[in-house]
């Protein structure tokens, strides 16, 4: 097997469509830098997510998968993200629980405003992936790149 | 198999200075399904638009991919392009490669990397895209004001003066709001009652308004355009539409012990009463929880007085059922609770009022007859010491956070008035700051203070005693630094304001949003002031937020300028991203009914084909297209996935999922 | 209690309560009794078995029995009464059409205890007389107890027409220390753990199938459409994927009745998959059990505006 020179971690982030997509589109508009390979995906509210989205990228080579929706309470639908929070905390701690590693999967309230906290996230969320390495516990052998 | 057409835009340099948009069209050129790819300056001018046309034409495109800026800035520009060569709208997607990618990187080759995937995950999707029709729904052209304060009145007059049937509905016997209460009103110093009260009456007289007076909503089912709305009208034992308003029978009704709510306490009235002179409808309304006949059924006294026999004791409350297109809400503002702030001995003495106390001991029709005293002693008090921001601007739990607007204005407008009809009495006004934003209201705060002689003091009131018949006011000056011992004869507080109470379970049955303070959220903080996100809910005055009348009256012109337009429609083009469900699948498990946060689903009994030619009765679940706004909450509560979203499909994300993990 | 039940099955069919019974008749082996309609008295006579391997849930079954048109009694011991009410919360079982028999229960033993060669078991009191290839064998009821009896979280019938013998209470169980003892090893060792258990599954599907949670009219996995169809785990994430997103459908809705792991023929500890998202619950949104009542929002529909956030499982750790 390839040592794996330079690891660059594949990072979907799930992104509502009113709060944290603009909020992304706000970091974009002020040229604040986050790494590349964040790819953003956009969901009408972060209560679109369905656990299965979430597995289906681990499988296909995520090493993270975050979610970010409006803060809690600015819903654009009023309660999604409540669901929503619900659902991810329960997913989170099977996943958790099965002995995956915890910080690969994240939920953050990002509104439309905070394009700099939007940056922020996806910094540090990355620094994170990087120090863990790539998913091989929640990866199928068939998708693998290297 | 789509044939996908990509367009790469370079945003002059915006894109093509990082991305390198001839690679980014030559290699999503090999990807399934693409005949053509190509790039272009700009994709938005009319070239652009035109070239995509065109494209569509040619290659005889069922898909477009246009890899350019946020779909939030052109997504529509482009659907419109694509629909007037005669693709359907939804056959395109947008790959955000301007403020997610040519932005943020610096490195043109990363960029570049990174738009492809973009691309690529946008192919994917466009691939799984079907073509989306938007539904209509027909809109009920009648419109509901709830609140009849000067704003629900304002807005139902305009309405109604475009020529739509309006219904006012107002929890108290009368129509008019806090502004009867008031006297006089800034900058101006016109009385409250000449200019409201025949707005009221334009209300009553108007063909196209009906006033549900002592009436609430019960409850609130459908959708823009289509709203069922029960109205419960609380019993007043008295016959409407027998009841001439003679008002004999609030003369010899024996119960005569009963706080005037409408004096705010400072005064007394009748179990059965009219609230005020002026009321509208001017019909009797007996107060249940004192009425003597209606607690021990030995009375009778209004009956018999009353020579139009519209004396109903056994009457009960009725329920009204009507359809609505649009609903505004105009529930207004009460002062707070003074409970907490015992420091101003507000519970201890009754010279110690509220502004709005003050506002009833000013007026004419008031408990004095317009006369200034001292509710204690009804002596004439001559020092008189006003507070203001009393709960507002508060950081602690025990008021409110926000500033109530209209406190500086009213407070110098009560000083002014003091000092212009009792030239002996002192005047102190303890603020903050003084706000005075607004035509004319600055100029009228320094006429308070240079032709008025009132004294203004930078400084918060610490403490009041009463003491001796005397209220011995503790205050600090700031400018002076000094502090302030003033024996006062009254003191006003200026409380702050908050939403009614009855906003709260309002806005739960309209499914309309609310801050933390209970003030109702609008769509958009500026560009849509006057709405409320849930569509067809609109909002009137200072249910939204802290606002004196001038803003309060253009606000609710502003709700039924929003309304006509609605209401002017016959027909509302429907969001086509929605939820569908899969009734083949369908567990009817009231799972996804749960989650729907606008009661746009609903479930049925109905018969499938059942093995060897029975027929199988099922649960299953339906969804009213012209309710849901497409957030997809059910298709994740739905446990066998029969629930699915149009436009954000499982297949559709999870391909997506894929081109990016690829 | 088997004759108590026979006896009530011919009454109810002969005074035209019902003109079907769910019960239990022998399977291939004197120990896997299943699920059965009877129609007539003879048949109950003959086949009808209740006894310490009555383990199967019936609730299920109700499901597409009550649709049949006529009505159906059904015996539901305390743990499938959860279940039953349950599913009648999510509409899935139509109640005029069921006669519900309450019926008693002082756990279910498991076959497995009982040693090799097991050729028939009789009850006698506390006692199991056991007959083996190798001659008979007194063994202590309480010593052959399965499982999941031991841990029992009620012995209480939620939901009955009728009852045979005594009703229960709600105990007080330890249930979650297995789920402790995991939550306690480093995600490393519960990775392992997990991949030893999962590792062998067969994709028999026996726990989809048995579950009464997972009772939908067409499962994501057999849905070409779901995206997750997988008819046989090809790669380990499949076998892992297949496991969560099951337990994650059934998150406040299973009712921790056990049968996933029963039926497990790699004997596979699924039902802590679930546990662990009960305890999850009842920590986080607090205490709540499916099938209790018809009326408690089930916790995955439901919300408060000061729920915890996801991050609490970074947070707490190993929990």
């Amino acid at each position: 097997m390839p040592v794996n020179e330079e690891f660059k971690p594949t990072i979907v982030a799930f992104c509502c469509n009113w709060c944290s997509y603009a909020g992304a589109d706000l970091s974009g508009t002020n040229r604040l830098q986050y790494p590349a390979n964040v790819k953003i995906i956009r969901i009408p509210c972060s209560c679109r997510l369905n656990p299965m989205f979430v597995l289906r990228a681990f499988q296909r080579g995520a090493d993270g998968v975050i979610l970010c929706g409006c803060h809690p309470g600015d819903c654009h639908y009023t309660t999604g993200n409540y669901y929503a929070r619900r659902r991810m905390t329960l997913l989170f701690s099977m996943l958790d629980f099965l002995g995956i590693e915890r910080e690969r999967t994240r939920v953050e309230w990002v509104s439309a405003a905070e394009g700099a906290k939007f940056a922020a996230t996806m910094n540090d969320f990355s620094a994170t992936i990087h120090k863990l390495g790539p998913n091989r516990r929640l990866e199928d052998l068939r998708c693998r790149k290297d | 198999m789509q044939r996908v057409g990509v367009f790469v835009c370079w945003c002059g340099s915006n894109i093509a200075a990082t991305v390198d948009v001839e690679k980014v069209a030559e290699v999503l050129a090999k990807e399934p399904g693409v005949v053509f790819s190509t790039n272009y300056q700009y994709m938005c001018s009319q070239a652009g638009q035109e070239m995509i046309q065109e494209s569509i034409a040619k290659y005889n495109l069922t898909g477009v991919v246009i890899c350019s800026c946020s779909p939030r800035m052109h997504e529509n520009t482009f659907r419109k392009t694509c629909e007037k060569a005669g693709l359907n709208p939804y056959m395109v997607e947008i790959a955000n490669i301007r403020e997610q990618c040519s932005w943020i990187h610096k490195d043109k080759e990363t960029a570049t990397e990174k738009a492809v995937i973009l691309g690529r995950a946008a192919i994917a999707k466009v691939h799984l895209n079907a073509p989306l029709t938007s539904g209509t729904s027909p809109v009920k052209k009648r419109a509901l004001v709830i609140g009849g304060g000067i704003a629900g009145i304002q807005t139902a007059l305009d309405i109604a003066d475009a020529g739509f049937d309006v219904d006012i509905v107002e929890k108290e016997p009368t129509i008019g709001g806090k502004m009867t209460q008031i006297d006089k009103t800034f900058p101006t110093l016109d009385c409250a009652a000449c200019i409201l009260t025949p707005k009221m009456v334009d209300a009553a007289q108007n063909e196209k308004i009906h006033i549900y007076s002592y009436s609430e909503v019960s409850s609130v089912k459908g959708f823009v355009g289509n709203f069922k709305v029960t109205i419960k009208k609380k019993a007043r034992y008295v016959d409407e539409t027998k009841c001439t308003g003679c008002g004999l029978c609030t003369e010899k009704c024996p119960q005569k012990k009963v706080p005037n709510a409408f004096n705010l306490g400072l005064d007394n009235r009748r179990a059965i009463y009219i609230p005020f002179a002026q009321a509208v409808p001017k019909v009797a309304t007996i107060d249940a929880d004192y009425c003597t006949m209606l607690k021990s059924g030995k009375c009778g006294v209004c009956s018999k007085v009353c020579t139009a026999g519209a004396i109903d004791y056994t009457q009960k409350d009725a329920f009204i059922e009507q359809e609505y297109g649009a609903i505004v809400v105009a529930t207004g503002f009460n002062p707070i609770k003074l409970d907490q702030y015992d420091e101003f001995a507000y519970s201890q003495s009754p010279d110690v009022v509220t502004s709005l106390e003050f506002e009833r001991l000013m007026n004419a029709a008031g408990p004095t007859g317009g006369t200034l005293l001292r509710p204690s002693d009804g002596q004439h008090p001559h020092t008189i010491v006003f507070v203001q921001c009393v709960g507002s601007r508060c950081d602690d739990s025990k008021g409110k956070p926000y500033c109530s607007k209209i406190c500086c204005m009213y407070t110098a407008k009560h000083a002014m008035l003091c000092r212009e009809k009792y030239p002996d009495t002192d005047v102190y006004v303890f603020y903050i700051d003084v706000r005075t934003p607004g035509k004319n209201f600055d100029e009228f705060y320094r006429r308070a203070v240079e032709e008025y002689g009132v004294h203004y003091v930078k400084g918060m009131v610490g403490k009041v005693v009463p003491e001796n018949g005397k209220l011995k006011v503790q205050a600090s000056d700031l400018i002076g630094n000094q502090q302030l011992h003033i024996d006062a004869d009254m003191v006003v507080l200026a409380a702050a304001i908050e939403p009614d109470k009855s906003a709260r379970p309002l806005a739960t049955m309209l499914t309309a949003s609310m801050d933390t303070n209970d003030f109702f959220t609008e769509a958009h903080p500026k560009l849509r002031p006057v709405e409320s996100p849930t569509a067809g809910i609109f909002l009137s005055g200072a249910c939204q937020g802290p606002k004196d009348i001038p803003e309060t009256v253009a606000q609710a012109s502003a709700a039924a300028a929003k309304v006509i337009g609605l209401l002017n429609k016959d027909h509302l083009v429907c969001n086509p991203c929605t939820a569908q469900p899969d009734e083949l699948m369908c567990n009817g498990c009231s799972s996804c009914e749960k989650v729907c946060p606008y009661g746009a689903i609903t479930y049925v009994d109905k018969e499938f084909r059942g093995p060897n030619r029975t027929t199988l009765l099922r649960r299953v679940a339906q969804v009213n297209p012209a309710v849901c706004q497409g957030c997809g909450a059910c298709t994740v509560a739905c446990p066998s996935g029969a629930m699915d979203l149009k436009g954000f499909s499982n297949k559709q994300i999870m391909a997506e999922v894929d081109a990016i993990c690829r | 209690m088997q004759e108590r039940l026979k006896q009530k099955a011919t009454q109810l069919l002969e005074n035209g309560t019902v003109d079907r019974i769910l019960g239990w008749k022998a399977g291939e082996f004197f120990y896997d009794l299943t699920p059965a309609v009877f129609t007539t008295k003879e048949q109950i006579e003959k086949d009808f078995v209740f006894n310490v391997f009555a383990g199967a849930n019936l609730s299920k079954y109700l499901i597409a029995e009550s649709r049949k048109g006529g009505k159906v009694a059904a015996f539901i011991k305390p743990c499938d009464s959860y279940s039953f009410q349950q599913l009648l919360k999510e509409h899935r079982i139509w109640r005029d059409n069921v006669y519900v028999v309450g019926v008693q229960c002082d756990g279910m033993c498991d076959a497995a205890k009982l040693g090799d060669g097991v050729l028939s078991v009789k009850e006698e009191g506390e006692n199991l007389i056991v007959d083996t290839l190798y001659g008979e064998k007194t063994v202590l009821k309480a010593d052959a107890i399965a499982d999941r009896c031991a841990s029992c979280k009620s012995k209480k019938i939620v939901i009955f027409d009728e009852l045979i013998g005594e009703q229960g209470e709600e105990t007080e169980n330890d249930r979650f220390g297995e789920i402790a003892r995991l939550e306690a090893m480093s995600p490393e060792e519960r990775f392992e753990f997990w991949r030893g258990e999962l590792s062998r599954c067969i994709r028999c599907n026996a726990c989809r199938n048995v579950c009464p949670a997972c009772s939908c009219e067409k499962c994501v996995f057999d849905n070409a459409n779901s995206g997750v169809r997988n008819k046989a785990a090809a790669d380990s994430f499949e076998e892992n994927m297949f496991h969560i997103i099951r337990a994650f459908h059934v998150t406040g809705r299973c009712t921790d009745c056990g049968e996933c792991s029963r039926v497990c023929p790699q004997n596979i500890p699924l039902h802590l998959l679930n546990r662990k998202m009960i305890k999850d619950i009842n920590e986080l949104y607090g205490p709540y059990q499916a099938g209790a009542d018809m009326d408690t929002k089930p916790p995955l529909t439901n919300f408060t505006v000061d729920d915890c956030e996801p991050s609490i499982v970074h947070e707490r750790g190993g929990q």
